[in-house]
């Protein structure tokens, strides 16, 4: 028997690229299905290995794609950052599987369910090799597998606005990926090198580098991948493309998909360019922090005024991401360890929080405030856990965003701004308003026409649900899955400074 | 199409040069310009220049649209399969040494498989996409 422990790296992207291709050739949504739940729960125990592998060996793994060495070859390199993030990606991806099938079932063409299935696992593979390798170019194309098949997901809706939603995520995702590759290949012309850590050693060698070029590159990754990760004001395609895509696809994109363009954004910023390069040369932190607090608020706002709910936590999630942009902005050992605890907590609740409002559509096919009213009293379990995790949301003591929150405020503190420590509780309290209204259209109101007939949720989506609501308690009070890793991301990506 | 005897006799002896064509860029990917990329959408242009020629329908007899629709996940499944065996003889993925006692053969070994599936893929993707507008309308 070969040991496959060497070869774990290889293994995280390679499962899911087989597990797509499976599907495409089976052609049977149920089977499909059932191979995709093989899959997807096979791969947090790679991604868990891999990170104690990385905690006990205190440094980073490498793995040789073709035994080519760097920086000639492909370099897959786990460290604790990627780790965390695998681990989070690949959890929420086999979290929400059981609620899939009879989701997908429900929404999607009995002969293009296999082809979802398909897709999804693309999807997952492209995230997951964002997260893993460690050269720009092979990340890259990691974005546009990710990306192409995110468009699918989107376009496959029910709504017809599906497909308008999924053609404006094209556009601005492809705007935004070229930005990216724009600014990989002046790294290149620069320094010669596509891998991360060798283009971060050319540039801090004793050699003198043009600057012009060098901040060019980093404006153009920069934006690039603000547009993929819906940094307001690049977010107007998300929350269309939340909203009518199918509930599976909105609930794996809102826990996943912008998470990992914000760790490749960060391993860029940090480690490519380095900390003195990102915030001393370019404004890249005070653009940060402003067009962070601009999403908590303006984003937080329209989502106080919409009438769908499901659009309505697309805008809050365009503010969840200003939090952990704020955290990057503030760049110092507090604000990024709540930047990365949000980046997890924020995944457990707003995906919790999407596979309620896709439990409701399986019942009553509609997200509409009209069509919610008084749906508590019909489906409790599913609505409470819903409650829950909007509680979590809001911030409040004793649940998973407090937690963030609190670190975000103690990093604003060690910045010295007591006025984004108001910003940050002033934006909380608009997150009351909207989580308030979803709460009381559900529960005070007398049950609709269609929530009147509405029934408890199938077992199938309510043990996702309900796991990720006691998540959400949970991570309140035990901090050592998020604070103590993102304390140790943060030292990792402030080691340059020391 | 009954009077278009130059174009449907004009192609029919171009096909068999175009897929020899096709397949030169492909086994000389290795040394000289062209590779799987490039063989695929020439190979695919031959069953492009067939369904335009003589329609599309009379195309779907030569190349199915059950056969295009498997050769694109075949193909990745030849690569990525690739990279699995090199795994399963010790090796890191992709890691060709094991095909073969020699080295350098070894790895050309390996360059030629891979490059098949990405010929596959490649035509599979390209004639799907014509089928797809083609049929578009009907």
């Amino acid at each position: 028997m070969i040991d496959l422990q060497p070869h774990l790296p290889i293994l995280q992207v390679v499962i899911p690229l087989l597990g797509s291709l499976l599907t495409a050739f089976i052609r049977r949504g149920t089977l499909s299905w059932l191979v995709t739940l093989i899959v997807t729960w096979t791969l947090p125990f790679i991604a868990v290995a891999l990170f104690l592998q990385v905690q006990a060996a205190g440094a980073p793994i490498y793995y040789k794609l073709g035994n080519w060495e760097a920086p000639f070859g492909i370099v897959y390199k786990v460290d604790v950052l990627s780790a965390f993030m695998l681990c989070l990606v690949s959890g929420a991806a086999a979290v929400i599987m059981p609620f899939a099938r009879k989701s997908v079932a429900s929404e999607i063409d009995s002969h293009q369910q296999s082809w979802y299935y398909t897709m999804y696992l693309l999807c997952l593979a492209g995230l997951l090799g964002i997260i893993i390798t460690n050269d720009a170019f092979n990340a890259f194309v990691f974005l546009e597998v990710s990306s192409l098949s995110t468009y699918v997901l989107i376009a496959l809706g029910r709504h017809r606005r599906a497909l308008v939603a999924s053609y404006q995520y094209l556009i601005m995702g492809t705007i935004g990926a070229t930005l990216y590759i724009i600014g990989v290949g002046l790294l290149y012309l620069l320094t010669g090198s596509l891998n991360f850590d060798d283009i971060a050693a050319r540039l801090t060698s004793d050699l003198v580098w043009p600057l012009e070029p060098l901040l060019a590159a980093l404006a153009f990754i920069f934006v690039g991948l603000s547009l993929k990760l819906a940094l307001f004001p690049l977010h107007v395609w998300l929350p269309n493309a939340y909203a009518y895509a199918p509930s599976f696809a909105t609930v794996f994109l809102a826990g996943t998909a912008t998470k990992v363009a914000i760790y490749l954004l960060v391993r860029v910023m940090f480690e490519v360019f380095g900390v003195a390069l990102t915030f001393d040369r370019l404004p890249v932190a005070e653009i940060l922090i402003v067009l962070s607090v601009a999403a908590m608020f303006i984003a937080s706002f329209s989502a106080v005024f919409e009438d769908n709910a499901k659009r309505m936590l697309a805008y809050s999630s365009v503010a969840q991401i200003g939090y952990i942009t704020l955290g990057i902005g503030l760049f110092n050992q507090a604000g990024l360890t709540g930047a990365f605890a949000h980046v997890a907590n924020h995944a457990v609740m707003k995906t919790a929080l999407f596979l309620a409002l896709g439990a409701a559509f399986y019942r009553i096919g509609s997200v509409r405030f009209s069509d919610l009213e008084g749906i508590g009293r019909r489906m409790p379990l599913t609505m409470g856990a819903l409650v829950i995790a909007g509680i979590g949301l809001m911030g409040t003591p004793g649940t998973a965003g407090f937690i963030s929150k609190w670190y975000l405020a103690m990093g604003a503190l060690e910045a010295g701004s007591w006025l984004l420590v108001f910003l940050i509780v002033a934006s909380s309290l608009i997150s009351v308003i909207y989580v308030g209204k979803l709460v009381e259209v559900m529960w005070l109101r007398a049950p609709s026409p269609a929530a009147a007939e509405a029934k408890e949720a199938p077992l199938s989506m309510l043990v996702p649900l309900l796991l990720l609501a006691a998540a959400t308690i949970y991570l309140g009070f035990d901090t050592r899955l998020t604070v103590d890793i993102g304390n140790q991301i943060a030292t990792l990506l402030l080691g340059g400074l020391k | 199409m009954k009077l278009d005897l130059v174009l449907r006799v004009g192609t029919k002896i171009l096909l068999p040069f175009i897929l020899v064509f096709a397949l030169y860029v492909q086994f000389h990917g290795d040394y000289g310009p062209g590779g799987g990329f490039q063989a695929g959408v020439i190979a695919a242009g031959m069953v492009i220049l067939y369904a335009i020629i003589f329609g599309v329908n009379k195309a779907k007899h030569i190349v199915p649209q059950a056969l295009v629709e498997a050769m694109i996940p075949l193909g990745v499944l030849i690569y990525a399969g690739t990279g699995t065996v090199s795994l399963l003889l010790g090796y890191n993925y992709l890691d060709y040494t094991g095909f073969a006692g020699d080295f350098l053969r070894a790895h050309e070994w390996g360059i030629l498989i891979v490059e098949l599936g990405v010929l596959v893929t490649v035509s599979g993707t390209m004639i799907a996409m014509f089928y797809a507008f083609a049929e578009r309308g009907r």
